[in-house]
């Protein structure tokens, strides 16, 4: 007895195109609950889900909470300044402490890549993986896939860049997969240095000018370029960066079609990405985060009931 | 023992019985003020869009009409195994001091139903609420009782009543089968 999902959302890599698209077609329906008076449907009623952040996050983190409230699930959020992690307790210890309080379902955000694969294997509750490392954040993946989806109904043939910082972004490693899968031609377009060794072999081409990315595709997923980057040598300044790969409103003028904007968030206003397009008519930037809260929702529908004692109870009342 | 299967209702005895359950919402409501028809996922829907039709043609107006999925409020998720895909839910008013006529096909144990009126309250306050079903096959497992009625079946246990629409079946009918493996 398994979810369509499994017991755990770790990372887009080992998704089929087909649960994909379960994702992102439970989560449409899902998205009408957010526009209710009442904004809440019983069905994870119970439930306790520890949201485990070992980072810094505002957007996912609420974005997360809301989803679980809105599912009735009961919260804890934990943090690393402030609990046992700061006392030097290990993962896999926060995480038993908690599951011996009988909890179902751990979101986690970790510095390390793999931290979520890690964790997944050593307890029996349900992992979500909110990002870990460089590694993969699946739901943002699935946020990005369902705001495309939404405007271009499908994502076949469709040409989609990622821009900027590929190489430090798990948001571009979750895209990168979920695209392909759902049959997109993807690029990538940042300077080289920010760009992984041999991308190439993950099937996508590389636009070393941000113009000749504009011309080519039909949206451009803009990245946030972490400012640590400059004082580590990356890049040699924010506003180079802004002159050579900015994405700016004289740019896109020049497209020969509408490109859709994406971005994770949070922006660098006058950086990647400047102040006209992020608030412009072609920016999904708000749907985005909008779709992110019906995108968890799915998650957490998906996975809920998944784990092997209720299978057992289920064979029992069959 | 073998399995038998027989109409309850043909495509035309279909069509007089939803007709006749539009007039009697009517007259129960006397009239259409603050009418709001919901169906419930999915046969329900298209049942509730023909009584719809129906009311328009006889009184010359339509009634708000809109569709409700209560996937997300059945009792038995933490056991049902791989999540039941998750429909639309539209409701086109608020409700809040309407008459809200709930239609559904079949009415069997009255689970839906419990979990129709469950989803309906998050979404206002309505001055009564009313249950009309195409078929009752008996076998209540809670309180609930319908206002209108299609038809009434007593089947077997074990048996199956299933309910085609033109629109996803290619057939308006109702086929009742009994024995065999249920």
């Amino acid at each position: 007895m398994s979810s369509p999902l499994g017991k755990d959302l770790l990372g887009l890599e080992q998704l089929t195109a087909e649960q994909i698209n379960l994702v992102l077609d439970t989560a449409v329906p899902l998205k009408e609950i957010s526009e209710r008076t009442i904004k809440k449907v019983p069905t994870l009623r119970g439930a306790t889900i520890v949201n485990l952040f070992f980072e810094a996050s505002t957007r996912t983190r609420i974005s997360f909470e809301f989803a679980e409230k809105r599912m009735s699930a009961d919260t804890v959020n934990v943090a690393s300044t402030g609990s046992s992690v700061s006392k030097g307790e290990t993962l896999v210890d926060t995480a038993r402490n908690l599951e011996a309080m009988r909890i179902d379902m751990v979101v986690i955000r970790h510095p390390a890549s793999g931290a979520a694969r890690f964790l997944a294997e050593r307890i029996e509750s349900n992992v979500i993986n909110a990002g870990d490392g460089t590694h993969e954040h699946p739901t943002q993946g699935l946020l990005d896939l369902l705001t495309l989806r939404d405007h271009f109904g499908t994502l076949k043939g469709k040409k989609i860049c990622l821009c900027g910082d590929v190489l430090h972004s798990r948001v571009a490693r979750s895209n990168i997969w979920g695209l392909a899968k759902l049959g997109a031609d993807v690029a990538v377009c940042g300077p080289r240095s920010l760009l992984p060794n041999a991308i190439e072999e993950m099937g996508v081409t590389v636009f070393d000018r941000i113009e000749a990315a504009i011309e080519w595709a039909d949206a451009l997923n803009v990245l946030r370029l972490q400012l640590e980057r400059m004082q580590a040598g990356y890049i040699p300044s924010l506003r180079e960066y802004n002159r050579v790969f900015g994405v700016t409103r004289e740019r896109l003028d020049r497209a020969p079609r509408d490109v859709l904007i994406l971005h994770p968030g949070p922006m660098n206003r006058g950086v990647e990405i400047d102040s006209d397009v992020a608030d412009g008519p072609h920016s999904v930037i708000l749907n985005q985060v909008t779709n992110g809260v019906a995108v968890r929702m799915a998650v957490l529908y998906l996975l809920s009931g998944n784990t092997p004692q209720l299978a057992e109870a289920a064979k029992g009342s069959a | 023992m073998t399995k038998s299967t027989s109409i309850v209702l043909s495509a035309r005895a279909f069509e007089r019985t939803v007709t006749r359950m539009a007039d009697e919402i009517v007259e129960r409501n006397d009239g259409i003020e603050g009418l709001v028809i919901v169906g419930i996922q999915r046969r329900g829907v298209q049942i509730a869009e023909r009584i719809a039709a129906r009311i328009e043609s006889s009184e010359g107006s339509r009634v708000p009409l809109g569709a409700l999925d209560i996937t997300l409020y059945r009792d038995d998720l933490q056991t049902v195994g791989p999540r039941p895909v998750v429909g639309k839910t539209v409701l086109p008013v608020p409700l809040d001091g309407k008459h809200v006529v709930i239609v559904d096909d079949v009415l069997f144990t009255g689970r839906t139903i419990r979990a129709a009126l469950d989803e309906l309250a998050d979404f206002g306050r309505p001055a009564r609420v009313g249950l009309a079903v195409l078929i009752d096959r008996g076998g209540r497992e809670l309180p609930i009782q319908p206002d209108v009625v299609g038809t009434k079946v007593d089947p077997p246990p074990g048996s199956r009543v299933d309910v085609l629409v033109q629109e996803l079946d290619g057939k308006d009918e109702v086929v009742l089968t009994s024995g065999g493996a249920s």
